[in-house]
């Protein structure tokens, strides 16, 4: 693996993209975007036709989704209309689907944690797609209020194509720890943009994991409302013959002493399947004494699987605490395979603890103890598709 | 009673020019309970000679035999190999992240003795094996060779071997990266695991430093892809004292 370190310096002079992440257009309103063709900078490793139509407004709403929230009684769970005007406060869509998901959705379904209160377990958010050949558009908004302390497990399953934003939304010396869990069946067309929305003092840790679907489209921003937020971004995805699975961040800083930490981790294995990783991080003038680091890494463990990743680092202000980033995408080591068989472990066994070793790092950070678990066991069964693969090759 | 032999072994290596001979009939036969030292300049191909015994995929065994108590090796795995009593202590051992060291050396032992070894009895065999070599017990927790130093990463090579009990053992240059002291300890383990198991052991070094640890039978020249000569221990005085030239053709004196 071949590993790109920077620092600072380095980064500043290195990444700067071509227009600034700054300039990038938001709206609510889906007719003030144009009509993607898909090589804009926004769009160009999307398969576009696989969209079913979700990017030029073809893709016309003909199902639901189904949202089951269990939680405990001191969590409020409310289902509203458009009007409601706590809706969007998150952030404005910065993509012509999401703006599309922004204007088609009916009802939002509203999961409220009162302020100073911590739920004794965590709650457990579940999407069910609309069905296979089917399109929704859905809406979603957590919210913990000042100094609760929540941990929300979101899992999107089932079928069909689904466009839709998610809000989180942490008050003031609030903490959130979130798992979106993208668990689809093989149809199944999701784009999402997660906003995420920190206020003074506030902590979020946004863990996304994909496993399923056939094109998946996460993309997390995450915008400080006052100094001393902290957010911890973590993805695990494991892409398979034939799945696109792209995840694009952006943290902004625009206010002064917040830090932020992304670490996404991927495996690829099968002919087509692809992946995509994107981290823009922009340092405003404002914002100084930031913290920030990302980090991608990418693990290529069969021929005709591709990752791209690409990490930028826009810098306004010289007054910050450091900066950095680091983004390598490396084919399985024979190296490591070579030296835990010549231990005499088997190959295919080898080639699980290569594998499990790399995720390591990211699961020893999800501590929802029945997401951990449940994301071993689907890696697990990731890795028996590996055997039964190799041993058929 | 074991036998290695390898019978006038050819390998060579895929180069961005094609396919390049680095062994060039080596012959060679080991049996339990001697120890062989070799010693030869850079790049004569000792390391090339391990990997091949070991099964490495960058090297290509084009014609030759290696064969233990009659068993052709070489149409066996890397795992295979290893199971069958081969192991090979390597000069440069590999890193693997989010492996636990304790978790490595538990799955080999597993995978080598056939069965998992009694936890408790284990537990045990470990600790005492690491105190011998003078590891601190943090290093269970730690991944797989990540961040060792030098001398760290061929105390765990040894203590695999103390652990895998193996028939046969090429240490790769064990004891380049030692200091003094860390010597004497692997020396000692090498000696212990000799004398308990019967272990046959190819020695690579350049030193004879190590050679006043672990008494060799028997010594070999490494030179241009084979063995040039072999003699007792006083070839390799000779060799710490006038060096290759007599076999390379140019003088380059053994390192002291
Ligand atoms: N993967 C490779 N690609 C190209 N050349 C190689 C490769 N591996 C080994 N060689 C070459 O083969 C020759 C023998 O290398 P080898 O590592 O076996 O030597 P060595 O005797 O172990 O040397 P040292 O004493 O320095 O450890 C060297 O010239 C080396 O550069
Ligand atoms: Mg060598």
């Amino acid at each position: 693996m071949t590993v790109a370190e920077n620092n600072v310096a380095t980064a500043a002079e290195a990444v700067i993209p071509a227009a600034s992440r700054a300039e990038r257009f938001t709206g609510y309103d889906v007719e003030a975007f144009e009509v993607p063709g898909g090589r804009e900078e926004n769009w160009r490793f999307t398969p576009m036709k696989r969209l079913r139509g979700l990017h030029n407004g073809t893709a016309v709403a003909d199902g639901a989704v189904t949202v089951d929230v269990d939680a405990t009684t001191d969590v409020k769970v409310e289902v509203v209309g458009r009007e409601d005007e706590r809706l969007g406060i998150a952030g404005a869509p910065s993509d012509r689907v999401s703006a599309q998901a922004y204007s088609s959705f009916t009802e939002a379904t509203v999961v409220t944690v009162p302020a100073d209160t911590k739920p004794e377990k965590s709650t457990l958010v579940r999407v069910t797609g609309p069905g296979e050949g089917k399109t929704a558009y859905g809406h979603l908004q957590l919210r913990v209020e000042a100094f609760g302390n929540a941990s929300i497990v979101l899992d999107h399953v089932g079928s069909g194509t689904y466009a839709d934003n998610v809000e989180f939304v942490v008050g003031e010396g609030a903490k959130l720890t979130v798992v979106s869990v993208q668990d689809w069946a093989d149809d199944a067309v999701h784009v999402s943009e997660q906003h995420l929305w920190l206020g003074k003092d506030a902590t979020l840790k946004h863990t996304v994991v994909t496993l399923g679907g056939d094109l998946v489209r996460v993309s997390p921003t995450a915008r400080f409302a006052e100094a001393g937020g902290d957010v911890e971004m973590l993805g695990l995805y494991f892409a398979d013959a034939g799945q696109h699975q792209e995840h694009r961040l952006f943290v902004d800083h625009a206010v002064p002493h917040c830090r932020s930490n992304v670490m996404y981790k991927g495996a690829l294995q099968g002919d087509g399947a692809r992946s995509v990783w994107i981290g823009d991080v922009l340092i405003r003038a404002a914002a100084e004494a930031t913290e920030t680091y990302e980090l991608n890494r990418n693990l290529v463990l069969t021929e005709g699987a591709r990752a791209d990743s690409v990490p930028n680092l826009e810098i306004e202000t010289g007054e910050i605490e450091g900066a950095g980033h680091a983004s390598a995408t490396g084919r399985f080591d024979d190296e490591q395979l070579f030296y835990l068989q010549s231990r005499g472990i088997a190959e295919d066994q080898a080639r699980r603890l290569v594998v499990r070793g790399f995720f390591h790092e990211i699961l020893m950070k999800i501590d929802v103890p029945e997401v951990r678990e449940r994301l071993e066991a689907a890696i697990e069964a990731e890795l028996e598709a590996i055997e039964t693969e190799t041993a058929t090759a | 009673m074991a036998t290695l032999e390898i019978k006038d072994l050819h390998a060579s290596v895929t180069t961005d020019e094609g396919a390049k001979e680095i062994l060039k009939g080596v012959n060679l036969t080991v049996n339990s309970g001697e120890i062989h030292a070799i010693m030869g300049p850079n790049g004569s191909g000792k390391s090339t000679l391990s990997y091949a015994i070991a099964g490495h995929p960058k090297y290509h065994v084009t014609s030759g035999e290696v064969l233990l108590d009659g068993e052709n090796v070489l149409e066996m795995s890397v795992d295979e190999r290893a199971r069958a009593g081969l192991f090979l202590a390597m000069q440069y051992p590999v890193e693997v992240p989010g492996v636990s060291m304790s978790n490595f050396l538990r799955t080999a032992a597993t995978a080598v003795r056939g069965d998992a070894p009694k936890l408790r009895h284990w537990v045990k065999e470990v600790k005492d094996e690491m105190t011998k070599l003078e590891i601190s017990g943090e290093f269970a927790d730690r991944s797989v060779n990540e961040g060792f130093s030098g001398g760290e990463k061929k105390r765990h090579e040894i203590l695999q071997m103390a652990l895998l009990k193996p028939k046969f053992a090429v240490l790769d240059e064990t004891d380049s990266g030692l200091d003094v002291d860390a010597l004497r300890v692997v020396s000692q383990s090498v000696n212990e695991v000799a004398e308990a198991t019967d272990i046959g052991v190819m020695l690579i070094t350049h030193y004879t430093r190590i050679l006043k640890h672990i008494q060799p039978d028997v010594v070999h020249v490494f030179a241009g892809g084979k063995i040039v000569e072999s003699g007792g221990k006083d070839l390799a005085d000779d060799l710490e004292e006038n060096g290759y030239v007599k076999y390379i053709g140019k003088p380059e004196p053994a390192k002291l």
